[in-house]
């Protein structure tokens, strides 16, 4: 049985707590939903929803994510499609920025006051 | 995810990067190492938060069809089906934490899980309607603005968006009421008969005083509770004591009044051993809810198979065009 939602936004694959004993109907897989707010704008993370197939997953999105015109757009995507950072490699995979602080503007000091800069 | 957590060594080094993030007031996600009994809570809170959403259809979507006008029966359909979404929203946040959707739905059939003692008191009049929007989504709101803030990602995302559509839960149903107050005295006597029956149970629904609540120390501890049980209610108190004026009815309680030492506002006596009751299975309506929602899982199965069934069609179409191309 596939387990809970794989996801909490980060396409996170949570352990498993079934419990055996119960019915194994096929469940339905689980979606990832993005929605788009309006014209200009990325689609954003909305949440997620379990249907049969990806057409159901669109339909159920607009039912569950825009009941209230939040959205110009949708996507759906299986969360299983999704691949992810290890979140326990955190530390080594994402660089530091100790000592970097020349990539921001506001290392520059120098140049305080003068206008349009 | 790597295996290496097995070393009481490394349990100590997680335990303690999950301390930090508590203390630093920041959000565990789902993949982080959390202690077994923070996942065990909010499991066990999320879904019956979820539950709750589902039952709660039940009382108001009884009165879709005798709503008294059009325009009210588009509005409470629109709040039923809010109900049934915040439901989904929350078993997909309970379901990061590695249980199953069908399972919790099993286990909510199978009289094995609990919901909000509220949704077992009858909806008897059309004014319920008003009293339940007015006191029941009100105290939930205001039970759940804070848990906007819980310290678990995907609980605090799900509340933000629930509390969003909630409020017009709240002012659908003082409008309601306030519309019956000003009608004819057969009116205003059912809404006050309403706020009547409703007062004390929504009042209960923070749970049980501070000193008889035992996980709510540990809840808070984690920053997944945010204020204890009897200061959200006193705040409710405060809120509601001045909104009823404006509906032109009263509390049933005469014991209400603003405890200028303790800055708080406090409320008669509620009847606990009723709560314990209702929430042991033993309430007006526990077994027609629990009744209700089985009978809809089981009337539903054929739409769940034949949506299966269709998915599996069209999937097999799609192969043999791909193999025959």
């Amino acid at each position: 049985m596939v387990g809970g939602s794989q996801t909490g936004d980060d396409g996170a694959k949570a352990p498993s707590a079934e419990q055996p004993g119960h019915p194994t109907a096929e469940p339905w897989p689980l979606w990832e939903v993005f929605v788009r707010s309006s014209r200009g704008l990325s689609h954003v993370h909305a949440g997620s929803l379990h249907a049969p197939d990806a057409d159901m997953a669109v339909r159920n999105a607009r039912d569950l994510y825009t009941r209230r015109n939040e959205g110009v757009s949708l996507w759906v995507v299986p969360a299983s499609a999704i691949i992810t950072s290890d979140p326990d490699a955190k530390g080594q995979f994402f660089e530091s920025p100790q000592g970097k602080d020349y990539r921001h503007a506001t290392y520059y000091t120098k140049s305080e006051g003068v206008k349009h800069l | 995810m790597t295996t290496a957590t097995d070393t009481p060594q490394d349990l100590t080094a997680e335990q303690e990067q999950f301390d930090r993030l508590i203390a630093e007031d920041s959000r565990i996600e789902p993949r982080d190492w959390m202690p077994e009994a923070y996942r065990k809570t909010l499991t066990r809170q999320i879904s019956q938060h979820a539950h709750s959403e589902i039952i709660g259809m039940q009382p108001e979507a009884n009165w879709i069809s005798r709503a008294p006008s059009l325009k009210r029966k588009a509005i409470l359909m629109a709040k039923v089906q809010d109900e049934a979404g915040h439901g989904l929203y929350l078993y997909s946040a309970a379901e990061t934490l590695g249980t199953s959707r069908d399972t919790m739905t099993e286990d909510l059939i199978a009289g094995k899980a609990r919901y909000s003692s509220i949704f077992n008191y009858p909806a008897r009049t059309w004014a319920d309607m008003g009293a339940i929007g007015w006191l029941v989504d009100g105290a939930a709101i205001a039970n759940q603005v804070p848990l906007c803030r819980a310290s678990y990602g995907p609980y605090g995302r799900a509340m933000v968006r629930i509390c969003k559509e909630e409020s017009f839960h709240q002012r659908q149903g003082f409008e309601i009421l306030l519309e019956l107050s000003n009608g004819t005295e057969a009116q205003k006597k059912m809404a006050q008969d309403a706020v009547n029956r409703w007062y004390a149970p929504s009042l209960m629904m923070f749970g049980p005083p501070d000193d008889d609540s035992p996980n709510s120390k540990q809840s808070m501890a984690w920053n997944i509770k945010r204020f204890s049980n009897d200061e959200l209610r006193s705040r409710f108190v405060g809120m509601i004591v001045e909104q009823v004026k404006v509906l032109g009815l009263t509390l049933p309680d005469d014991q209400i009044r603003f405890n200028e030492e303790t800055g708080k506002w406090e409320h008669g006596p509620l009847d606990w051993n009723e709560f314990k009751e209702v929430l042991a299975g033993r309430g007006p309506c526990n077994a027609q809810r629990l009744e209700r929602r089985r009978a809809a899982h089981d009337d539903g199965a054929w739409v769940r198979e034949a949506a299966a069934a269709y998915a599996a069609k069209q999937a097999a179409k799609r192969n043999e065009l791909k193999e025959a191309a």
